[in-house]
């Protein structure tokens, strides 16, 4: 990966002096993490470049002994030794620390004076968000040029790539560009090579001094910064925003991605309280909730004393290992845990420890199921756990029309197999009565649409005599 | 009533006769006697030192104290905890206690009945003085006198009550004479008849329909005699019980069933209404229904001495039994499989009646549980009880009851030929109930059970004799099973993992031909076949004549015909029509080279290759691959542009510098040669499908087909096969260019090095390398089916764009293959495995568990680059 730096003006060569490494010699730097080149391809009164190139070994990459202790998390085949990421940032505090701290003591005026510098980045990964180059840099008061290639040119069905050639020029001092710079990169590929401790926070803050805080997209800055690290992001922000007076109108939260968490997690909450007082309502005192995922509709269940038994179940053992964390089950006290039952188990595959339950829930599932597995499921829930009562919520997918994100025909997540119609819906209750003898009862779930109805939709099964 | 208790007159020593204690091979027993009255040197004289469950050594070892009487609590719990489980594994088990008390002994004939098995006595009943001599030599446990005294009392008390308690078998040892010639005998169980192996003719209830008996007996075979039937190979008949009632010559049938057993040319267990008739014969009042009115009728206007008869036969008669060395059980209403091979009053009931549960449905028929749909025994079960329109057969059961007195017919089970006879019932004798079970409600055991499945496994096939499936690796099988797999019904076979050659000694390959024919060369196999490898996705393709045969061979009922599935056993194609376009040209082709006619079948298992590769890697590609390049190229020209200007422009000075530009620039020349040449590779693979047409489909193994499983026959025969009946004719269904190749022959293996450097100069994947028969074997142990040898070129897209410049070659060949080869060769004994049991009609819980044991060794962590 490749930055230049180029000075344009008058004795430009002076470069040098501010960056502390000499124009007439390729020197070579070792980073644990793989080699830094500074080399100088152009050197002259009005204009100088300064390149910074950073090899990173595949291999060792590849192998586990760069960037992570567990290996293997990287590929062979991996964008990573040649698109602009995290190393870069590191490369450029170690080779440029001297630099980018502001200090030159051959030419301390030079230092601190604004210069008309431009820097060039090549593959900086910003997935297609096009704004984002724009966002970032502009408001510092760079002019922003970007250049996009197709994925592959052979392909042209395959779109656009997601790394643009970035330019950047402005009148800034040195130290400036380099902090911009060392903030900024890590912003747009959201992956970072190293672990990240709380260290980080300071990290961000000292080399964002004096122009994070005001920066309009701060938000989105840290929270990109820190993209598996919320709470960093959440810190960062709030001390951040302790150096302002006004308090925040926050316009650009309701930025494109994440637009849908906004929107969507208080569904999510309205669809659990309303799954819990449909459990309530039925009278019910043990539940088994099927695909319980990080157990929330259960721990909501586990508070209500109407309920004597619990039992959360999923196919996926990573998501019961999260939610064991979620809830806690370590340390939850004997009376609670006694209420609970965790288990894998599978909705396609009959299952003895099913049967006895007063209420099966069935939150979000089926549309996760293939569709030719469908008769399965609906046998081992309907017809062997055969429980009083039955309920299951499912997309409504005329309501997507609704959500500005999503385009024609995708459906809101990229594991579901299918999304169902009300009328669709409907049909299947009514296959499912019959052929099981249940009577059902469908309501919706979150905000009415008045032509394509509620979001989710819910039907509540109950056992015929 | 009094019982009678053996006990020897010990008066005639002179005579040396033994004492004989017969007790089954497989009980419970239980010894009784004070203490020191020598138990634990009896147990430990008569049974294995395992069979021996010894309360002190119970008590030593729960608190390290054999004596201490306050562990006797936690020393029982884990003794009998013990006992239990051997009894569950069918070993018999002695409990080495005083048992004096009868609450103790209480305990042992809860486990006995709780068990099915037989409890057995042996008492010692020494004379006191005896033990107290005895007990005054053993200084380490001395118990005072009283107590021996006691126990003594005790033991004497206890005898005359053990066999009202519920001992079956009890045994008194008086004398230490009598005690020294004492020999134990353990005698075969009533049900055992293991060592019958027919051949039998299993027939199902008759209910007094001797017509068709006899029409059965003639179309099996049997030849009349005077007053008998037999046959003239030595087969033997087996009646499942339920004689008659209902039919219209009952007397008849029994006079044959009789006759045959008696003459040792039929064995029989009794059904439910042969019980209710024996009742009657002793006196006792039943119920004048089912048909049974006609029965008795009959018996009474034959005489008091068939009456007599039929009571002393139907008596002796056993409520099932195991035959041909444990592989065949035969009962009238079933059995499960913790009964089988047990006796006990509960396991008879079960033989008789079935298992019900109380309730009784709007026909005022009992409700039955389904045993049948969890049995998971090894022995097949033949029975009758609950009439059906057709033979219901489930996991190993069949129940052969087919209503001939209901106007349906009388079956007859081969054994072991495993096939049905039948003969059609002449009239409707009686009019059932409710409607004869048809197949439509027999549907419970299409499912499968996740109990079968989320645990540790242990798995025998043919070629690899023990497969072992770790818990974990289990839990992600089931995942990946019940989120991403097809309907299981379909998955007779998952392709295994393929192992690389080894690693490549040359100087600029990392994988080349020379080390696949040395493997199979050092291995002692001379000819073998290279065959080039298709860049696409492994593909299973199964077609089946029609909808029917979908539904009828392999139980699938959403009316299609075929499927195309990935190698973990995932629907290749969300959008069906795709599916079904395929499915159909490929039928045509089947049906125009004669196929389906030719082989005598009406369905066919492939196993192919599928392209483009990127039809199913798209998202890999997208993602991954593509990105790669494009991130690459981008980076590498501008560095390659810098270090021009930098070269061009003579800033640096030669001396000054430790690197010259010109180095680093020919570097960076070479890693962007090396990246465009890798997009090259992965571009190779992909095309953009608009249509049908544009697929293309390898097929190299022709997998199975009805009755049989292609693995007995050379590669070269599924070649040519494929080129004779598949390829050739419809462009989607392309052949596999190969080329054979002799390890003993230097030219021979230069033609095989050549062959594979032209297929892999233009970017080709490469060849897999097999030895000429499908399965191979050396010294015993099963050889790699294939291994692949990728190309120079190809493998950019596997270990990175650079991955042959020398300073990462060097590095790359360190790379170990035994555990790719390891699973490899599980997974292909499993997918064998798979596939011969679906073609014996195993049921489907058998052949799933090979599949899910593929995607469970798939699960472990082993280099994704191999």
């Amino acid at each position: 990966m490749l930055l230049t730096i180029t000075y344009t003006g008058q004795n430009t060569a002076e470069l040098g002096f501010l960056l502390h490494k000499r124009p007439d010699k390729i020197q070579k730097f070792s980073l644990n993490y793989g080699t830094a080149y500074v080399f100088y391809p152009e050197v002259s009164e009005q204009k100088t470049t300064a390149a910074l190139l950073l090899e990173i070994d595949p291999i060792d990459l590849a192998r586990g002994k760069l960037g992570s202790k567990d290996g293997g998390l990287f590929d062979y085949v991996n964008d990573r030794p040649y698109a602009c990421t995290s190393f870069m940032s590191t490369a450029i505090s170690r080779v440029f620390g001297t630099a980018m701290s502001g200090r030159c003591d051959s030419h301390p005026e030079l230092a601190q004076t604004p210069l008309r510098l431009t820097a060039c980045l090549s593959a900086l990964k910003d997935n297609t968000d096009t704004e984002l180059a724009e966002q970032l840099f502009a408001p510092l008061g760079y002019e922003v040029h970007t250049e996009r290639e197709t994925l592959d040119n052979s392909f042209p069905e395959w779109g656009v790539s997601p790394y643009i050639r970035l330019t950047i020029t402005g009148t800034v001092r040195l130290s400036e560009l380099l902090n911009h710079l060392y903030v900024l990169i890590p912003v747009f590929d959201k992956q970072k090579h190293y672990y990240i401790a709380e260290d980080e926070i300071q990290k961000l803050l000292s080399h964002g001094e004096g122009w994070l805080s005001s920066h309009p997209f701060r938000e989105k800055i840290a929270n990109r910064y820190f993209t598996a690290k919320r709470s960093y992001a959440r810190k960062a922000i709030d001390i951040l925003l302790a150096d302002e007076e006004l308090p925040e109108t926050s316009g650009e939260l309701a930025e494109n991605s994440e637009s849908e968490k906004i929107s969507y997690t208080p569904l999510n909450t309205q669809r659990m309280e309303t799954v819990k007082n449909a459990v309530l309502q039925s009278g019910a005192s043990s539940v088994i909730d099927l695909g319980c995922g990080e157990c929330r509709l259960t721990s909501l269940l586990l508070n209500e004393p109407q309920i004597r038994h619990v039992t959360a179940c999923d196919v996926s053992v990573h998501e019961l290992e999260k939610a064991a964390q979620k809830l806690h089950l370590d340390r939850m006290p004997a009376y609670r845990k006694n209420k609970l039952t965790l288990m894998q188990a599978s909705l396609t595959y009959l299952d003895k420890r099913f049967g006895n339950f007063d209420c099966a829930c069935v939150i979000e599932v089926i549309e996760h199921i293939e569709p030719m597995r469908i008769p399965a499921f609906e046998r081992v829930v309907f017809e062997f756990a055969h429980p009083k009562t039955v309920i299951l919520t499912t997309p409504n997918r005329e309501y997507n029309k609704n959500y500005q994100f999503m385009q024609e025909n995708e459906l809101r997540h990229g594991d579901h197999r299918f999304e169902w119609t009300r009328a669709e819906f409907k049909a299947w209750t009514e296959h499912i009565c019959e052929k099981f003898d249940y009577h059902c009862e469908i309501s919706g779930i979150g905000e009415l649409d008045e032509t394509s109805g509620q979001p989710t939709q819910m039907g509540v099964f109950t056992r015929n005599g | 009533m009094k019982l009678p208790v053996s006990r020897h007159r010990w008066g005639c020593l002179q005579e040396m006769d033994n004492y004989r204690i017969e007790i089954p091979e497989f009980c419970l027993v239980a010894l009784i006697g004070a203490t020191s009255s020598g138990k634990t040197s009896f147990a430990h004289q008569y049974f294995k030192s395992t069979e021996v469950l010894s309360s002190d050594f119970f008590r030593g070892m729960v608190c390290d104290d054999e004596s201490s009487q306050t562990a006797s609590g936690d020393a029982f719990d884990v003794l009998y905890y013990i006992a239990e489980k051997r009894l569950s594994n069918m070993k018999l088990t002695v409990i080495d206690a005083t048992n004096i008390q009868q609450n103790s002994r209480k305990k042992i004939i809860d486990l006995a009945r709780e068990q099915n098995v037989h409890a057995a006595a042996i008492v010692l009943n020494l004379p006191e003085s005896l033990l107290q001599e005895r007990n005054k030599n053993r200084p380490e446990r001395n118990f005072p006198e009283h107590v021996i005294r006691q126990h003594c009392r005790d033991v004497r008390r206890s005898i005359r009550n053990l066999k009202r308690e519920g001992f079956r078998f009890v045994y008194v040892i008086d004398s230490p004479e009598q005690l020294a010639h004492t020999e134990i005998i353990r005698t075969k169980l009533w049900n055992d008849k293991k060592s019958e192996h027919g051949p039998f003719d299993i027939i199902g209830d008759i209910h007094g329909c001797c017509d068709e008996l006899e029409l059965l007996l003639e179309k099996l075979g049997y030849q009349k005699t005077e007053q008998n039937y037999a046959h003239p190979d030595g087969r033997k008949a087996a009646f499942l019980g339920d004689f008659c009632d209902r039919g219209n010559r009952n007397a008849d049938v029994l006079r044959i069933v009789m006759d045959m057993v008696k003459s040792g040319n039929a064995i029989a267990v009794p059904g439910n209404h042969d019980v209710k008739l024996l009742k009657y014969l002793k006196g006792k009042s039943v119920a004048m229904t089912h048909g049974i009115d006609k029965t008795i009728a009959e018996l009474e206007e034959k005489g008091e001495a068939f009456k007599a008869e039929t009571a002393g036969f139907l008596d002796s008669l056993i409520s099932h039994y195991v035959l041909d060395d444990g592989k065949l059980v035969i009962a009238h209403a079933g059995l499960k499989q913790e009964y089988i091979g047990r006796g006990s009053a509960k396991v008879r009931e079960f033989c008789l009646y079935g298992e019900v549960t109380g309730e009784f449905d709007s026909y005022g028929l009992p409700v039955r549980l389904d045993w049948a749909a969890d049995y998971r025994g090894r022995a097949a079960v033949v029975y009758g009880h609950i009439a059906g329109t057709e033979v219901k057969s489930l996991n190993g059961t069949h129940c052969i009851d087919t209503g001939c007195v209901f106007g349906g017919k009388l079956t007859a089970y081969r054994w072991p030929e495993k096939e049905i006879v039948s003969v059609e019932a002449l009239q409707e004798y009686y009019t059932p109930v409710k409607p004869l079970e048809s197949q439509e409600n027999q549907n419970i055991g299409d499912l499968l059970t996740v109990g079968d499945y989320n645990h540790k496994m242990h798995l025998t096939t043919e070629l690899f004799p023990a497969i072992n499936i770790q818990e974990n690796h289990a839990a992600a099988a089931l995942e990946i099973m019940s989120r991403f797999a097809a309907d299981p019904h379909w998955l007779i076979y998952l392709p295994p993992t393929m192992s690389p050659c080894e690693t490549s000694t040359l100087e600029n390959y990392l994988e080349h031909p020379l080390q696949a024919f040395a493997y199979y060369k050092n291995k002692g196999i001379q000819n073998i076949i290279c065959e080039k490898k298709h860049m696409g996705s492994r593909a299973v393709v199964i077609l089946c004549r029609t909808p029917e045969t979908a539904r009828n061979r392999f139980g699938i009922t959403d009316q299609t015909r075929g499927i195309i599935y990935t190698r973990t056993g995932r629907r290749f194609f969300d959008d069906l029509r795709i599916e079904t376009e395929l499915l159909d040209r490929l039928d045509t082709v089947l049906t125009n080279s004669g196929f389906w006619e030719d082989f005598n079948t009406d369905w066919l298992c492939l196993d192919t290759e599928l392209m483009p590769w990127s039809e199913k890697a798209q998202a890999l590609i997208r993602s991954q691959y593509a990105p790669t390049g494009n991130a690459g190229i981008m980076s590498l020209s501008s560095t390659v542009q810098v270090l021009e200007q930098l070269y061009q422009n003579h800033i640096v000075s030669g001396t000054e510098s430790e690197i010259s530009p010109e180095a680093l620039l020919t570097k960076y020349q070479n890693k962007l040669h090396d990246m465009q040449n890798y997009k090259k590779a992965y571009q190779e693979y992909c095309w953009t499908v608009k249509a049908t047409d544009d697929f293309r489909i390898a097929p190299f193994h022709i997998l199975a087909c009805e009755n049989k499983v292609f693995s007995d026959q050379k590669h070269l025969w599924h070649m040519q096969t494929i080129q004779k009946y598949i390829t050739g004719t419809d462009p989607v269904f392309m052949a596999t260019p190969y080329l054979c190749v002799d390890t003993s022959d230097e030219s021979s293996i230069e033609q095989g090095v050549n062959w594979w450097l032209s297929l892999t100069a233009s970017g080709g994947e490469g060849m897999v390398v097999k030895p000429e028969t499908y399965i191979a074997k050396s010294n015993g142990s099963l050889l790699q089916p294939a291994v692949k040898c990728r190309g120079a070129e190809y493998l950019r897209i596997i270990y990175g764009a650079e991955y042959l410049e020398p300073e990462h070659l060097k590095r790359l060949k360190k790379r170990s293959l035994s555990r790719k080869r390891a699973l490899a060769l599980k997974e292909f004994a499993l997918g064998m495995e798979s596939l011969s049991r679906f073609v014996r009609n195993e049921p489907l819980y058998k052949i799933h568990e090979c599949s899910f044991g593929v995607l469970a060794l798939e699960s472990e962590p082993v280099d994704p680059r191999l």
